[in-house]
């Protein structure tokens, strides 16, 4: 875990160029994560945070720059080196992205099964304890994804993001769809386990709320760049017109006097 | 005094190796009053392993141990509280069914949902009918350009397909026949048997299991697809009739291009069988022609047209009520598909021999 003054990078990407085709998405875009803090993802609507958290794990090939997850440029490894590195990162997708097919427990066993040989007990004893730590109940294990809710289905994602205890944990918007209450208990939820786990999460978000909450830091995508980096006190202090509007806006002066 | 000491790297794909001996060890007779399990020698530790070890000292307490962790760390003590914290106590399972009780479940099951089914079914050609009765009575409601385009796509589009294979199955039987039929000098009569065959029943099963298998599987996808992104809700919130939209231009698409089909189906299977009799029985295409006039009445030809509606609204309705009965999953979109493939091919066949007692009985 990362102690003031001596913080370790997790990730760093450098120089990233991205487009879909004559369309650019990142230009010249740099930022460093720290092992072990939280940082919060923001910008407008269509400025690329999705984009940059797909094109981290190497869902998407950026254009240009360099990106290193873990000190190592996963990009220049053989597929099977690159695959042991994948399973310490976990991904919540915007939907949970559960497998239709499996239930709750069975799509939190998938990296079990897939990557390890454990014994049945074991997994289900594992699944269990997944299930409860993200807040299920505990017969939430044996429904399949299209009988839960919305919110039900992100603890879901988040439990088999959890599955193999990841190093990083990417969050894209994670409360996006939930009630406040649900949305708070999300927040809490991933503060606990930041607390516990010594995670280091990266989280896209919208929710003014879960920045203040949660992050240590916080990342503004405009312009095709990262414009700012810092805690939220930098933020509120810049007179950038686009930071300035987020952060001082009415729904912001609402999350601010909620703290 | 029992002491556990754990040593290394105890992240999650070690803890195969382990977890049977602590569960054995907590399986065993002891004879001590306390128990200490040593955390100095972790290297690596993970919520997996804290769960495994938070297990083990649950289980020796419940033995009357006084259980102590030592050397933990802070991290640790954390992520052990954190585990123990999220222990949910062991749900008694249900004992295994016997295979014979599960045998007669089965059967059952699957009789009732027969049964569901077949009411299901008989509701939906119900709504169908209604639906096209209000279509009627306000032709305005119909759906022009769907109607269309389901017509280029399951007739038009399905012409290639259907050509090729009446050829070959048209030749194949001229050949077969015209074999047998030399057996008895009679193979002239194998343009008899070709008109026949082809114009009453082959022409039209193979056109209506080809489409069965082209069209009736599109249909459902499509429209499972649709119910799974709740596109057919947000029509209804609209106040839009997926009866309307969906269902009818594909139903009535169907039941026209089918029997189109058939009649080209019937044709490509006439020309197989005249190359085969033209190489085979050295019979020009003018008497091959003349005999297959005088081989054919009206009814011959009427027979096999007369079924084709019939088959493309079953086919039709198949596909469109699996389709709408699909549900969340990505796999339910792929039973359907397969559910409805095989039931219109099913029923096509059923109702080609209800046909055939049918016409016999009328004496056709």
């Amino acid at each position: 875990m990362s102690m003031a003054g001596k913080s370790e990078p997790i990730i760093e990407v450098e120089g990233l160029m991205t487009a879909f085709g004559d369309h650019v998405i990142h230009e010249n875009l740099d930022l460093t994560v720290n092992r072990g803090e939280v940082i919060g993802i923001v910008g407008g609507s269509g400025t690329g945070k999705s984009v940059l958290l797909r094109t981290i794990l190497g869902l998407k090939q950026p254009d240009a720059g360099r990106i290193r997850v873990f000190g190592i440029d996963l990009a220049e490894l053989p597929e099977e080196e690159r695959r042991l590195h994948e399973r310490r990162w976990g991904v919540l997708f915007q939907d949970g992205a559960l497998f239709s097919a499996l239930t709750v427990a069975e799509n939190i066993q998938v990296p079990y099964r897939e990557h390890l040989h454990l014994s049945p007990e074991l997994m289900d004893e594992l699944a269990a304890i997944k299930i409860a730590m993200v807040g299920l109940r505990p017969t939430a294990g044996a429904l399949y994804p299209s009988e839960l809710s919305g919110g039900m289905r992100k603890r879901a994602g988040l439990a088999r993001a959890l599955a193999l205890d990841p190093e990083i944990l990417f969050l894209d918007e994670p409360t996006a769809g939930l009630d406040p209450i649900g949305a708070a208990a999300f927040d809490d939820l991933i503060n606990e386990l930041k607390e516990a786990l010594g995670l280091t999460v990266f989280l896209v978000t919208h929710d003014l709320d879960t920045l203040h909450a949660t992050c240590d830091r916080i990342a503004v995508l405009a312009e095709k760049h990262v414009i700012l980096v810092g805690t939220i006190d930098d933020m509120l202090r810049s007179d950038h017109p686009w930071i300035h509007e987020y952060f001082h806006g009415p729904r912001a002066r609402a999350a601010l006097a909620g703290k | 005094m029992l002491r556990v000491e754990a040593l290394g790297d105890w992240r999650i794909a070690a803890l195969s190796a382990v977890d049977g001996e602590l569960r054995a060890l907590a399986g065993r007779k002891i004879e001590a009053e306390r128990a200490v399990i040593d955390f100095s020698g972790i290297t690596r530790f993970d919520t997996s392993s804290a769960a495994v070890l938070d297990r083990t000292a649950r289980l020796l307490e419940e033995k009357g141990l006084r259980v102590e962790f030592e050397g933990a760390s802070d991290a640790q003590r954390r992520l052990l509280d954190k585990v123990d914290a999220c222990d949910t106590p062991d749900r008694p399972k249900s004992p295994p069914v016997p295979f014979y009780i599960e045998i007669v479940d089965r059967i059952g099951a699957t009789m009732r949902d027969m049964g569901e089914e077949a009411r299901g079914m008989l509701g939906f050609v119900g709504a169908v009918v209604s639906a096209i009765g209000r279509t009627v009575a306000n032709p305005r409601r119909f759906r022009f350009v769907p109607f269309v385009h389901h017509m280029e796509k399951s007739g038009f589009d399905a012409l290639p397909l259907v050509c090729l294979l009446t050829f070959l199955i048209g030749a194949v039987v001229a050949q077969q026949g015209a074999v047998q039929l030399r057996q008895f000098g009679a193979e002239v009569f194998t343009v008899n048997l070709i008109a026949i065959i082809f114009l009453r029943e082959v022409g039209l099963l193979l056109t209506a299991i080809i489409v069965a298998g082209r069209s009736g599987s599109a249909f459902t996808a499509e429209i499972g697809s649709m119910k799974m992104r709740e596109e057919i809700d947000a029509m209804r919130a609209l106040g839009l009739d997926p009866m309307d939209m969906l269902v009818i231009p594909r139903v009535m698409a169907l039941t026209v291009t089918l029997p189109l089909l058939t009649f080209i189906a019937d044709l490509m299977g006439l020309l197989g069988g005249g190359v085969v009799v033209f190489f085979m029985l050295d019979m020009s295409p003018g008497v091959y022609l003349t005999r297959v006039q005088e081989a054919v009445d009206f009814w011959t030809v009427a027979v096999g047209l007369i079924k084709a509606p019939f088959m493309a609204a079953v086919i039709a309705l198949v596909g469109c009520r699996a389709g709408l009965s699909v549900t969340g999953s990505a796999e339910s979109v792929g039973a359907m598909t397969t559910r409805s493939v095989v039931r219109s091919i099913f029923l096509v066949i059923i109702l080609d021999a209800l046909f055939a007692m049918f016409f016999t009985a009328v004496g056709i």
